[in-house]
């Protein structure tokens, strides 16, 4: 490190970047032979890692023996500040957490609270929000085929997706007037209930969808390249995926059938009837054919909860806990008083601590939530997938190629919201 | 007929007045032979080529790769098949910044990845750019705590896009509204915009014999002296 | 969730097996938990996986201040078998943050003890690689505690441009 004077002192004069760097101890990494093990650095700013990951890499030639992630770059503080505002008003702040599954942190959030005041959520809410988070779990999923295509070389893949994402975020926009990061889910239903024409562009959008997934299946699966660079590459047993705590797509690629939405079902997912694909071996190819087929099987819950979506309230009627509409406040004296109770200090939840796991697109979302009755939630943990698979990582990249190591990151599926809150 | 200097000022300006003096006297038939050469080459290929320059750098601004947070997804929508920049040559995302014209910070700026930002965009090559894209790297969004900076505290942001994520046609209007304003004002590194003179590199050894100097070095172009 | 009587009968077992470790039971709103004493984590949740909940889906920190002891633990054990969820709840107070960890017994506990503590300065005893995660690794202070300030930036408006300093001043 040049030793430019600049005039200020460092912030930790006993010791210096580098030597914090070099601190890292991979000498655990024995090798018989004693060859050159080359660590070097990926990212943050790299243009494979899925958002800002840094990794440590520990390379002998072209295999990587060890990996390292080191996260925390964009970590945004979002459990303190949501500690900081009204349970309504830290909805949008925890929507923000994995960005690309905005509707799940908003379902996860909201259930934790309504477990908490054991508030009921109208059916109709019930069946609004499945379909918008299996919209939320395409374009997702969406999103990863993309840009793991992109990271494979199948750069085209990348168009007909975002194509594809275009027109679930319409749908989403003319639900709620935005595409990412709607505000839509509520504690105790949905904002607002959903405009005519939504269920016509629903239904065309589910029309198309099956086979728009068999093209991008048919443009890969017979893809020779595709299929030697992910056929039994970056393949971990269940046992250790188990203990590493992976869930999701991950989890499911190795054979266990354990998704949420069957298993615990909540937000009357026992409603629909959806299979669970499940893979054999685990290995990259298996973990994108699940996710591919996960998209086909959403499309199935959606068609399923347009024709059922039964009529009712799109929240719940409990006042203390939901704004009145609009109307009720020219004639109703309690609704004022209610509207203005709720928009200036919110509503108090009594103390109480809960975990609400659900099924996001990268394995079990929880939340915890403690309240101590006061309006503001106590502590906010959100139990990121991302941040567990992560952890995955390092079995899953052992003794690959660079390029396989490249591919499995992808497979991975990490959001670095979700990792670094 | 004199040319007559004006004060301080920057280079740009000075050598604009003096242009527009010459210019003046030939139309007055008063430049000599040689002074109307000097005159001729200066004003016609110079500010030709440099308007061809800034039709180059705007009809051709390659972003840099750089994705942190939410707005990158909507980023990513950009250069989708929809809004598709493509179409007004933001064709190329380099993935190295020494081949990129523009970063867009897309995203929520941490403490932890503020120097590293700051590396990347020093590594770019003048003439460069810095799109703010959000409302988290204009000014922490959503989030003001502990963990976030704001891009203008660490870098001279060129344009602020609001929007948490922005919509595609506010980001387009502000990627359009970039590239109007390098077509239109003459290349000029990033200090002369963003008014940061003050923070050129210095010498060592030139400011301990005259410590005033370090107004007079100025490394990327302009000011009185020229560092070799 | 194993009912409020499978909780009593579990919390039983462990006082029988393990004395002073289970301090209390909690049931609320169906969810089960047991507050155990710090030093006996580990055996809690070994007895626990031998009962089924082999799978440990979270590890994560709570400032209850406050009230003492501050600073708490989190388990949320998992047993895919019954699809059964029991949380194991410990609470250290911030003179003495201790806790062993569980991290070679159950490796998903790495990154996420690492993450307590780096938000809430709990020391994980046995960890091996205790550093912090998220945060810069120079950062001094534990920022998701209750007395820790949200910090943040005035906002740089164009009324305040002048008084708010430029980033080279």
């Amino acid at each position: 490190m040049s030793e430019v004077d600049t005039g200020r002192e460092s912030l930790t004069p006993e010791i210096g970047y580098r030597e914090m760097e070099e601190s890292y101890d991979v000498s655990h990494i024995a090798h018989p032979e004693n060859d050159e093990l080359l660590t070097i650095n990926f990212g943050p700013h790299h243009p494979a890692t899925h958002g800002v990951l840094r990794l440590l890499a520990t390379l002998e030639g072209e295999f990587v023996r060890d990996i390292k992630p080191i996260i925390g770059y964009v970590h945004t503080g979002i459990e303190k500040t949501a500690e900081d505002k009204a349970y309504w008003k830290a909805i949008p702040v925890m929507e923000r957490m994995d960005y690309l599954a905005y509707y799940f942190n908003a379902m996860a959030y909201c259930g934790a609270v309504e477990t908490i005041l054991d508030l009921e959520v109208p059916p109709r809410a019930q069946y609004l929000r499945v379909i918008h988070m299996e919209l939320n779990r395409i374009m997702s999923h969406l999103v990863w085929l993309g840009t793991t295509a992109l990271d494979l070389g199948a750069i085209s893949m990348f168009w007909y997706c975002f194509r594809d994402r275009e027109q679930i975020l319409d749908l989403f926009e003319m639900s709620s007037g935005q595409r990412m990061h709607t505000r839509y889910f509520q504690v105790g239903g949905v904002f607002e209930d959903i405009p005519v024409g939504w269920e016509e562009k629903v239904r065309k959008f589910v029309a198309i969808m099956p086979d728009r997934v068999d093209q991008f299946l048919a443009l890969l699966m017979k893809n020779e390249i595709a299929l030697q660079r992910l056929r039994n590459v970056g393949g971990v047993d269940e046992q250790t995926l188990l203990d590493l705590g992976v869930t999701g797509p991950l989890l499911r690629a190795t054979g266990n059938p354990w998704d949420l939405r069957k298993a615990e079902p909540y937000c009357s997912y026992e409603d629909f009837e959806f299979r669970i694909p499940v893979g054999t071996t685990g290995d990259n190819w298996d973990r994108m054919v699940v996710r591919m087929m996960e998209m086909k099987e959403s499309v199935r819950i959606i068609d399923q909860a347009m024709q059922g979506l039964p009529e009712g309230p799109y929240i719940t009627d409990n006042r203390k806990y939901a704004l009145p509409p609009r109307h009720e406040l020219a004639t109703s004296m309690e609704a004022l008083i209610h509207h203005f109770k709720l928009v200036t200090e919110g509503f108090r939840v009594p103390p109480g601590e809960v975990y609400y796991p659900i099924e996001s697109p990268r394995g079990e979302m929880g939340v915890f939530l403690r309240a101590d009755g006061s309006s503001k939630p106590a502590r906010v943990h959100m139990r990121d997938p991302s941040f567990v698979n992560l952890q995955a990582m390092r079995p899953m990249s052992k003794d690959l190629y660079i390029a396989d190591f490249i591919a499995t990151l992808g497979m991975l599926d990490p959001v670095l919201g979700g990792i670094d809150r | 007929m004199e040319v007559s200097r004006h004060g301080l000022g920057s280079g740009e300006m000075q050598e604009f007045r003096a242009r527009q003096m010459r210019a003046r006297d030939m139309l007055r038939g008063d430049l000599e032979q040689a002074e109307m050469e000097e005159h001729v080459e200066h004003s016609v290929l110079t500010t030709t080529l440099d308007k061809v320059g800034r039709w180059a750098i705007g009809n051709a601004n390659f972003p840099l790769s750089f994705g942190l947070a939410c707005c990158a997804i909507e980023w990513m929508s950009h250069i989708g098949p929809r809004i598709d920049i493509a179409r007004f040559g933001f064709e190329a995302a380099r993935a190295t910044p020494r081949q990129a014209d523009t970063i867009f910070l897309s995203g929520r700026i941490s403490i932890k990845m503020a120097p590293v930002i700051r590396r990347v965009w020093e590594q770019m090559l003048e003439p460069r750019y810095v799109i703010a894209m959000g409302a988290c790297s204009s000014s922490m969004g959503v989030f003001n705590n502990y963990a976030l900076v704001p891009g203008d505290k660490f870098l001279p942001v060129d344009l602020h896009v609001p929007g948490c994520p922005p919509r595609p046609e506010s980001l387009t209007h502000g990627i359009l509204k970039l590239r109007a304003a390098i077509l239109s004002q003459p290349t000029q590194d990033w200090r002369t915009r963003y008014g940061g003179r003050g923070t050129e590199e210095v010498v060592a050894d030139l400011l301990r014999e005259n410590p005033n100097a370090v107004h007079d070095i100025n490394v990327s172009g302009g000011g009185k002296g020229q560092v070799a | 969730m194993p009912d409020a009587t499978g909780l009593e009968l579990i919390a039983q077992d462990l006082r029988d097996a393990e004395a002073d470790s289970v301090l209390d039971t909690v049931y609320f709103r169906e969810q089960a938990a047991l507050l155990v004493a710090p030093a006996a984590v580990p055996a809690v949740l070994e007895h626990l996986r031998g009962r089924g909940y082999g799978f440990l889906a979270s590890v994560h920190g709570v400032d209850y201040f406050p009230e003492e002891p501050r600073l708490g633990v989190h388990y949320e054990l998992l047993d895919m078998h019954e699809v059964d969820r029991i949380s194991v709840r410990t609470r250290v107070p911030l003179a003495d943050p201790h806790v062993p960890s569980v991290t070679l017994a159950w490796p998903t506990a790495d990154h996420q003890e690492r993450e307590v503590f780096d938000m809430f300065g709990v020391i994980f005893d046995g960890h091996p690689d205790l550093r912090r995660i998220l945060m810069p690794e120079d950062y001094e202070g534990f920022p998701q505690r209750r007395d820790f300030p949200m910090g943040g930036e005035p906002v740089l408006f164009t009324h305040n441009e002048t008084q708010t300093p430029a980033w080279w001043e």
